[in-house]
């Protein structure tokens, strides 16, 4: 059901869920994924990890990305685990009491992602003013953009976005486009959200 | 059964020559200008023979007319059930919906494979239903041999929550040919009418019209049939659904979509509360992508997770099919 890619399962308390692999009830652990930013000095991500296995996590992986910093030169950790929602929510909790910096948790940030198509007079109605208005909507952030001008910049022309959306807010998001594209007398393709399975 | 077929396009010569396979009679048929009624009196054991359907086919084809009668005494025979494969029109739906009506006056059955009726007036015909001991069927209106309103009404339209699909042969081949060649879409629409996919006039497969008329009935079955009484659903027609085609969508957003492991549908979807038609993006290799003039139908329901059917959604014996099988169904 939820289109996230990386397994975060935000909605796993949807006992509705009617898909034959959904109806986890609430005490069912599912995979959760964090982003960590950890300083690079010896005992911090062991440091790190104890407050998941400490919650009741069940670690599944770890991946350090010793060779990419992020802009405040520290160290992007991803790690996988096992746990119920509401430990889940107690292990951010605690890694934050920690002071370790939390990038993303689970349903906290972009969790969802959704590709769609728009095409009608992309260049002549300002594709950049298009893009930052998308970026602007407080659901989504454009994730990439593929554009295809086969007659030159003055005819129909098709543009591929890929958004990632919040969790839960992807109809807010796909609302947000499509007004945007009505607006702009362009063409939006959507794509059969939940559907894909 | 006793079968009065009305309309002899490619639907209404297939049932004609289908019928007897099927364990059913064909005793009148008729087309706009002319009919056919067979002669009960010449029948063994006061039963009457029914027509013969080479005869009829043969007609049809060589003068245009299906025999030297009136179409009102086709009408007027002494059938069991009518079967409805005039021409779709919108709007009062008529003359099919005056056919459906008389049957039901004479409380006769009706089948389906008129899609107007069923789409403009469903509230009408329920409530002629209401006053009959005749009932009506339409699988045939939905899919073409795909059996979609069987299946919700087996699965019960209180228990599914929607059913969405690609409902229009014509608008796929074009969407499948434009994707897998590279090519335009006024290329691939004059391919597909030398090919005879599509009419001289494609508006109503290309503007999403037929695949829309085709959710408005399942909106019908599911919002009819989740209530108790007919008062208390909601009505659809067309004018309630949000129709977007194919007309318009450039070779390039197939490619942008091919990039990426996706491809772009023609997609309607009904729920008790909402019908919309529109081109999709869907993966390539998903359900949903069926190729060519292939249909699927997808049923979402409460507790028997997602059904898929797939299968051809038009043509003479395959529609004739769904109108025969929903024959067997009525008593």
């Amino acid at each position: 059901m939820s289109d996230a890619p990386d397994g975060i399962d935000g909605r796993s308390d949807n006992v509705d869920d009617p898909t034959p692999d959904g109806g986890h009830a609430a005490a069912t652990p599912s995979t959760h994924t964090v982003r960590l930013e950890l300083v690079d000095e010896p005992g911090q991500l062991l440091a790190a990890l104890h407050p998941i296995a400490d919650n009741g996590g069940n670690l599944l992986s770890i991946y350090h990305e010793r060779g990419n910093k992020t802009p405040r030169g520290r160290i992007p950790v991803e790690v996988d685990f096992e746990a119920t929602q509401d430990r889940f929510e107690e292990i951010v909790d605690a890694l934050r009491t920690e002071g370790v910096n939390v990038m993303q948790a689970g349903t906290e940030r972009y969790a969802e992602e959704v590709t769609l198509l728009l095409f009608g007079h992309l260049i002549d109605t300002d594709l950049s003013d298009t893009l930052s208005r998308i970026e602007a909507c407080e659901s989504a952030s454009v994730a990439d953009v593929s554009l295809a001008a086969p007659q030159g910049t003055e005819e129909v022309s098709s543009a591929r976005l890929r958004l990632e959306a919040r969790a839960g807010e992807t109809e807010t998001a796909l609302a947000a486009v499509r007004e945007l594209a009505d607006e702009k007398e362009l063409r939006l393709v959507e794509p059969l959200t939940g559907v894909e399975a | 059964m006793r079968l009065a077929v009305i309309g002899a396009g490619a639907v209404g010569r297939s049932v004609v020559e289908l019928a007897g396979e099927h364990g059913h009679e064909v005793v009148a048929v008729a087309d706009s200008s002319s009919a056919v009624v067979a002669d009960g009196a010449n029948g063994p054991d006061g039963r009457t023979p029914g027509v013969d359907p080479d005869a009829v086919v043969a007609r049809k084809a060589e003068r245009g007319i299906v025999g030297d009668g009136d179409p009102e005494d086709a009408l007027a025979a002494d059938y069991d059930v009518l079967v409805e494969a005039t021409p779709t029109t919108l709007g009062d739906a008529d003359p099919g919906f005056s056919h459906v009506t008389r049957a039901l006056e004479r409380d006769r059955h009706a089948v389906l494979a008129n899609k107007g009726p069923v789409a403009e007036r469903f509230g009408d015909l329920r409530a002629a239903v209401a006053d009959s001991a005749g009932e009506i069927r339409f699988e045939a209106t939905v899919g073409g041999a795909i059996p979609a309103v069987s299946t919700v009404e087996d699965i019960e339209p209180g228990h599914v929550t929607a059913v969405r699909g690609v409902l229009n042969g014509t608008a796929n081949f074009i969407l499948t040919r434009m994707a897998a060649e590279g090519l335009d879409y006024d290329h691939v629409l004059a391919e597909a009418q030398d090919l005879g996919v599509a009419e001289a006039d494609p508006s109503f497969d290309v503007d999403g019209t037929d695949a829309a008329l085709k959710c408005v009935i399942l909106a019908n079955v599911l919002s009819f049939g989740a209530v108790d009484d007919p008062a208390d659903a909601r009505e659809f027609t067309l004018d309630d659904a949000d129709v977007e085609g194919i007309r318009d969508v450039p070779g390039s957003t197939l490619r942008l979509a091919a990039e990426d492991g996706r491809t772009v549908r023609l997609i309607g979807e009904a729920t008790g509360e909402t019908v919309r038609v529109a081109p999709r993006l869907v993966p390539e290799n998903g359900t949903l992508a069926v190729s060519g003039t292939q249909n699927i139908v997808q049923i979402e329901t409460t507790h028997a997770g997602r059904l898929n059917i797939s299968g051809r959604g038009a043509g003479g014996p395959e529609t004739a099919s769904a109108v025969l099988g929903d024959v067997g169904r009525l008593k």
